[in-house]
């Protein structure tokens, strides 16, 4: 997905004068070409991620359409009130792009995790929030977004699903079943695939949270038992799931990343593990939680 | 009109409180600022090439708001009403509710880096004739965030940007060695002034170069002299 951001975000500086990209030094080498030709649109601060989302509002300020790209824990939690300040106060808007999610960077230990960013994220009005699970998916999203000047969040991860879905900005049921939906978002799909294999189940996919497909989540769940599954913080759409469904009976069981600061390396696989998200686990959940 | 002629202004807005240092100390340079240096025009607050001021400092708005009333920017009547729940003149000025305010600002550390992006995005676009000017206070210097943009703006030679500090050294442990001495590590010229002199002022202002950012420390009265 990285590669994906940027070779697509190098060919929007080359056609569009109104793109910027600010970076702090991370992924900086991939840019330097095009920095080369475009020095006043790619701009490394240095490690400075408070000055890069100042930079980025000021940049907006100005008519040009931002993005602003490091570790998601660099961008979003650590420049969290140049976020709400420096782009959403002054009512301008920017693309972020993290790398690093969740527990992608699990052997660099937690100072590299933001498994919160998307809840920091979602405290603030307004904001589109993709994460695709595919590589193929990000292009479209990220030309789509310099469109436009809404504040947008594009989280990208190392971890992926099988196929790639154009058409997910919605729900897009990719299962059929009747005892409940199950919703994956971005590449928590590949596992709820298989955890759910063999069940009664409607599983839908979308790589787009917010703004969150209600009309789709009120007539996909049908049976009013509702299990969402999300790569970040646990619980982070389930006051949406629960806004939406309000005048109706239902069950809400949320899925993801656990609160627990872990102090363990290893991969990604062994802290999907030990917060429930890998397949055996989700299964578990999934089963002992349906009628 | 002179600076004299702002003072009932101020008066509308501060009441007995006119003396607050955080919005007397700011009066004579956003003054010059406004008089004789920035390119603005109240009947064109959008102009891509104007000049752009951004009071970083947000608080003690008052003298702010009583010269962009004397400019034009406001009505009078607005000063009657500071920080009412229908007045669009808060103690932390709001740049989607007052005409002429380039930022909204508050809390501090964050208008040296909204002036390097703006700065830059100027640059990018072609528009070499606006100045993006930030006023900040002393005590705001403690915020780390500025001395992110201080040392960019430096390192990149951003000409275009000029920081006004005011020093009413009002900053829990000081400067030791002096303010201007930390934008000059950077490569920034720098100048120190009195703040109250409207001819050091503006002098000072003018004294920005190519090739570097620069800076004004304006020196005024110790807070709560």
């Amino acid at each position: 997905m990285r590669q994906a951001f940027i070779d697509t975000a190098s060919a929007l500086i080359e056609q569009d004068p109104r793109t910027a990209l600010v970076l702090a030094d991370i992924s900086a080498a991939a840019f330097e070409q095009t920095a080369l030709k475009h020095p006043d649109r790619v701009l490394n601060v240095g490690i400075r991620e408070q000055l890069m989302i100042g930079v980025a509002g000021g940049l907006a300020l100005t008519g040009l359409r931002p993005i602003a790209h490091s570790y998601a824990t660099f961008l979003i939690d650590r420049a969290y009130e140049q976020i709400k300040l420096d782009l959403a106060h002054q009512g301008v808007g920017a693309i972020l792009v993290s790398v690093g999610a969740s527990y992608d960077g699990s052997s660099a230990g937690y100072t590299h995790m933001s498994p919160m960013d998307v809840q920091l994220i979602d405290t603030l009005p307004g904001w589109t929030v993709h994460v695709p699970g595919h590589p193929g998916e990000v292009a479209s999203l990220l030309t789509t977004a310099t469109a436009h000047d809404d504040p947008v969040y594009l989280r990208l991860s190392t971890q992926a699903n099988d196929i790639a879905y154009a058409d997910a900005g919605l729900l897009r049921p990719v299962r059929h079943g009747t005892k409940a939906l199950v919703v994956a978002v971005g590449p928590m799909l590949a596992p709820v695939l298989e955890a759910t294999r063999g069940l009664d189940v409607t599983v839908a996919y979308t790589h787009t949270p917010r703004p969150f497909d209600t009309t789709g989540l009120r007539e996909l769940a049908v049976s009013g038992n509702i299990a969402l599954i999300e790569p970040y913080l646990a619980g982070t759409s389930a006051h949406v799931v629960s806004a939406a469904l309000a005048d109706r009976p239902h069950r809400l069981l949320s899925l993801g990343v656990t609160r627990r600061d872990l102090h363990s390396y290893g991969t990604p696989a062994d802290h999907a593990r030990q917060h429930g998200l890998d397949p055996t686990t989700l299964r578990t959940s999934l089963t002992t939680w349906l009628p | 009109m002179t600076v004299l002629e702002v003072m009932p202004l101020l008066t509308r807005l501060t009441g007995d409180e006119k003396h607050a240092p955080s919005a007397f100390s700011t009066l004579d340079v956003l003054w010059v600022l406004y008089d004789r240096v920035l390119r603005v025009d109240p009947h064109r607050p959008d102009d891509p090439d104007r000049d752009r001021f951004l009071l970083s400092k947000g608080h003690g708005p008052a003298a702010y708001y009583a010269v962009l009333a004397a400019k034009g920017f406001l009505p009078h009547d607005w000063l009657d009403d500071l920080a009412g729940a229908d007045s669009p003149l808060g103690h932390h000025p709001d740049r989607l509710r007052v005409p002429g305010v380039e930022i909204s600002s508050g809390s501090l550390g964050h208008g040296l880096g909204l002036g390097v992006g703006t700065a830059l995005g100027l640059r990018a676009q072609g528009r070499l004739e606006p100045r993006v000017y930030v006023l900040l206070g002393d005590a705001e210097l403690d915020e780390g965030s500025n001395h992110e943009a201080i040392a960019y703006a430096g390192a990149t030679g951003l000409d275009t940007i000029t920081a006004v500090v005011i020093d009413n050294r009002s900053a829990s442990h000081g400067w030791p060695g002096g303010i201007a001495s930390r934008f000059a590590v950077h490569g920034w010229t720098a100048v120190t002034v009195d703040g109250r002199d409207h001819d050091a002022v503006e002098a000072g202002l003018k004294q920005a170069a190519e090739g570097a950012p620069h800076v004004v420390v304006a020196v005024v009265e110790t807070k709560g002299s």
